[in-house]
């Protein structure tokens, strides 16, 4: 129906501005990767694997990839707990205020983000108001120092920033199961958590594939929330990239550690599409 | 559809429980930061005592902080422009065109959705850097603009799906081209759509850090300009820009709502 | 399950238990109301239809049933227990859905057995009453399908399996042949029929076909606006039909308007002998009892004789459907055998007899 020079009009334009600013940036991500930097801080154009070995051979880089897998695996539960239940009763209790909470739900989404893990920061901290209010109440005597400047505060901060991530993609696909299934399942006998198990649950995964893979890659790429609530403890991978961008000069490395995410990144999500796939039934 | 009383009944009691407390877990943040901005004694301490709107004061006056709002909305309006300009054929383009590569293109198109944001932004920056571009303000709207074409593109797509193309089919056996079919009957149809992606384009540029972090040359933008103070220390008038920015947010995607329930339903008068 | 020693109560076929007793049930929307004052006997081992218009409140009404829907008052025993207490995982009734609601992660197999497997009946068991019940909707083949997979009519078949297999006391079927084209339909309605003859068990099925409904049924009861028009016989009721709304939506009919005085019923220029009171009548006239004069043997000495010019012809394949017009103005359908076109003027007559009584069909607020 269209002419070529309509497809070609809607093509050519996108398709030439996503090659100069995504395509190529992200080949010169990975040449960057095989690259150095000379001792005089200028980066030098010699192909090299040095990048790649150093990333292997010193501990702290894997160490810290390791803890923010861990850090992203445990955001990526809790949303899922916290978040699951919510998209359910959205789903199937809300009824006529089914509008007003999904609104509810994506609220806090188009607040700051930043806003956000800076209002962690004063709840959490020694003077902050979580603190003083457990003292206020005769609760602690001590301001709990392992609240902030800990793992504890990242995966806090993240996972109250990523639920609502996880909650939309598990309510889209619960909204579309036919509710004519739901009854066939109690006319054909199950009590309502069997119609949970057996039907409701299994038709949800790839909302639920979603929503996990959504909360995990996002947590393992952040580099705001360990900055600002992490502490030494809670570096994460992304905060080492950072530094070598900026103060620890060594674009390099920094671009190797980077391509090394996006790899990770991207098997991931050919990962979680695949499974997704394979649990929808439409 | 709502079960009947009789299909569901134990999970119902912990239900509702959950809800609230997730919903507590959401906002409590926001709600302390609101509160405190009010709070006399600066951050933390509980209870908030003195209510006092001298934070509010110190930010009218805080000129940096006003240069930083401005800037930011000229790169969330710039990139607005640019992420729609692409975003919407590129969406047309993924609707209705074969090209070689296209799966390639959809999935690199995505990509800076779910991608860290300082893996795109420190890739622009080397692009920039190669090319002796200075950073400035134009790198940041780059940046932003590019990012968010996957905003665009993604809800314009959405609305394409709903969009009857025996429409389009109509307007063009009525004599109408391409070019007027375009305008008369596409864009109409995409118009909830766009308007959307619009409203989402400008709230993440305005909230943006991770990109705009390795592009920015001497003017910040206002959350750059906010992070540059935390790593100074906390002050309580960042309590008040944020409760600010909160409520532009709220109205926003409340009226937003009511744009879209609007078109959607529109009002019979009898 | 004891059985009851009670005389059957209202139930059209003699010697048969009552299964279930809907007593004066009553459903309201909101400010609509669906259902008014049903009150019906559905007896063991009966085909009955519930038939009506889109809107009559049928499905409600098996809804109701199936648990889906709460009445607002009445109540629904079944075997003397009360039946709309209980939540519908725990009623000895299963449903086939309109649009089939097969699980599409589970196989034709693990679909049909679903009932079974909640019911933690052990697996061998399950296997031979699956087998079995595939094998009595000729389904065998494609136990191991997808039902994405399979066509319309054959998810039809499944539905069904599933809902036989565990053995209901009844079983309710909500318009489950709408979806198939004309030809599949007519073939799944005589499967439908001889399969509950074969099973044994009491069918109430929900649909608006009117001529379905008298294929298939023992009993159809006509819901109009939420209330029993009639329950009777296919034959009883199109043969005798209650209400003017009876006649003209089971089959076709004349309506003939008119009085009886002192035995005479007159109707514009037709008359004949009756023995009813005196008053304003409807009558009911089918296009069928209206016949030609066969101009050998003259018209028959009890009919009522008339003459009528030809309007319209309709070619119904082995009938056909004329429309005459009497020097009166009144117009009548007549259904006869094919012919060549007909022309002109015809002799009609009909059997005083054939025009039925009936009731008016006043509107309902």
């Amino acid at each position: 129906m269209f002419s070529r020079a309509y497809r070609t009009a809607i093509t050519l334009p996108p398709l030439l501005w996503v090659a100069v600013f995504l395509l190529v940036p992200y080949a010169l991500l990975l040449c960057y990767s095989f690259w150095s930097v000379s001792p005089s801080q200028t980066i030098t154009h010699s192909w090299t694997l040095d990048n790649y070995r150093e990333l292997f051979r010193v501990n702290v880089y894997l160490q810290t990839l390791f803890r923010s897998m861990w850090i992203a695996a445990r955001v990526m539960i809790f949303s899922l707990l916290l978040g699951y239940p919510l998209a359910y009763y959205l789903s199937f209790y809300a009824g006529a205020r089914k509008d007003l909470f999904y609104q509810l739900v994506i609220i806090p989404l188009w607040v700051s983000y930043l806003v956000r893990a800076y209002a962690w920061k004063t709840i959490l901290g020694s003077d902050g108001v979580l603190n003083t209010l457990l003292q206020y109440l005769h609760l602690t005597k001590h301001p709990l120092e392992f609240l902030l400047y800990s793992p504890f505060a990242v995966v806090l901060t993240l996972t109250h920033i990523y639920t609502p991530f996880a909650v939309l993609p598990i309510y889209a696909a619960l909204e579309h199961i036919p509710r004519n299934l739901v009854e066939a399942s109690s006319d054909l006998g199950a009590s309502p958590l069997q119609t949970f198990w057996r039907v409701i649950f299994p038709l949800s995964i790839p909302g639920v594939l979603a929503g996990a893979t959504f909360a995990f890659v996002l947590s393992l790429g952040d580099f705001l929330a360990p900055l600002l609530l992490g502490g030494p403890s809670g570096i994460m991978i992304s905060n080492i990239v950072v530094s070598l961008f900026g103060a620890a000069y060594n674009w390099p490395l920094g671009a190797a550690i980077s391509l090394c995410m996006l790899l990770l990144v991207v098997s991931l999500l050919f990962l979680s599409e695949k499974l997704e796939k394979k649990w929808s039934f439409r | 559809m709502e079960l009947p009383v009789s299909a569901v009944r134990s999970t119902s009691r912990w239900l509702p429980w959950h809800v609230i407390v997730v919903f507590g877990f959401l906002y409590l943040p926001i709600v302390t930061l609101i509160v405190y901005s009010f709070n006399g004694s600066g951050v933390g301490g509980f209870p908030p005592r003195n209510l006092t709107l001298d934070w509010y004061r110190m930010l009218f006056a805080d000129d940096a902080i006003w240069e930083s709002v401005l800037n930011s909305l000229i790169v969330a309006v710039t990139a607005m422009a640019i992420s729609l300009t692409f975003g919407v054929p590129a969406a047309l383009a993924l609707d209705r065109a074969n090209f070689p590569g296209k799966a390639f293109f959809r999935r690199l198109v995505l990509l800076p959705l779910i991608l860290p944001g300082i893996i795109t932004g420190l890739s622009l920056s080397m692009l920039f850097h190669d090319s002796h571009v200075k950073l400035s303000l134009l790198t940041i709207v780059l940046g932003h603009g590019t990012a968010l074409i996957s905003v665009a593109t993604t809800e314009v797509f959405a609305g394409l799906q709903k969009l009857d193309r025996a429409q389009e089919e109509a307007s063009l056996d009525l004599g109408a081209n391409y070019w007027q079919t375009f305008w008369r009957v596409t864009i109409p149809n995409l118009r909830l759509s766009i308007i959307g992606a619009a409203l989402l384009i400008f709230t993440l540029s305005m909230d943006e850090i991770a990109v705009s972090f390795f592009l920015i040359g001497r003017d910040n933008t206002l959350p750059l300009e906010i992070w540059g103070r935390l790593r100074r220390g906390i002050t309580p008038e960042i309590n008040a820009i944020s409760t600010i920015i909160f409520v532009s947010s709220l109205v926003a995607i409340v009226s937003w709502y009511r744009l879209r329930t609007n078109a959607e339903n529109p009002e019979v008068t009898v | 399950m004891a059985t009851t020693t009670e005389p059957v109560v209202r139930s059209a076929r003699s010697g048969l238990q009552e299964l279930l007793s809907i007593r004066n049930i009553a459903k309201s929307f909101g400010k609509t109301r669906v259902l008014r004052d049903i009150s019906l006997e559905i007896a063991e081992g009966e085909f009955l239809t519930i038939l009506g218009e889109s809107g009559s409140g049928k499905t409600t009404l098996l809804r109701i049933i199936a648990g889906f829907e709460n009445a607002n008052s009445g109540e629904i025993l079944m075997e003397g227990e009360r039946l709309d207490l209980l939540p519908p995982y725990r009623r000895r009734v299963n449903t086939v859905f309109q649009h089939y609601a097969l699980f599409p992660h589970l196989t034709v197999e693990e679909n049909v057995g679903y009932g079974l497997r909640v019911a933690k009946l052990p697996k061998a068991e399950i296997a031979a009453r699956v087998t079995e019940a595939l094998a009595m909707v000729k389904m065998t083949a494609f136990a191991k399908s997808k039902p994405g997979k399979i066509s319309g009519g054959q998810q039809q078949r499944i539905a069904l399996a599933r809902a036989l297999v565990n053995r209901p006391r009844l079983l309710l079927l909500d318009e489950p042949l709408s979806a198939l084209d004309a030809n599949l339909r007519r073939q799944m309605q005589v499967e439908l029929k001889s399969l509950q003859r074969e099973v044994g068990i009491s069918f109430v099925f929900v649909t608006h076909d009117q001529e379905e409904a008298m294929v298939m049924s023992d009993r159809v009861a006509l819901l109009r606006m939420g209330e029993l028009e009639q329950v009777a016989s296919p034959r009883e009721i199109y043969s005798h039909p209650a209400t003017a709304y009876t006649a003209q939506f089971i089959g076709h009919t004349n309506l003939l308007r008119g009085e009886i005085r002192a035995g005479i019923a007159r109707c514009n220029s037709l008359s004949w002998k009756v023995g009813l009171p005196e008053g304003p009548a409807l009558f009911s006239l089918r296009p069928e009892n209206i016949r030609i004069v066969n101009p050998e043997t003259g018209s028959d000495v009890n009919a009522v004789t008339f003459r009528g010019k030809i309007q319209h012809q309709a070619f119904h394949g082995a009938t056909e459907l004329l429309q005459v017009v009497c020097a009166d103005g009144l117009t009548l359908s007549v259904r006869t055998a094919t012919r060549e076109t007909r022309q002109g003027d015809l002799a009609l007559e009909f059997s005083p007899t054939d025009a039925v009584l009936v009731r008016e069909s006043p509107e309902r607020g």
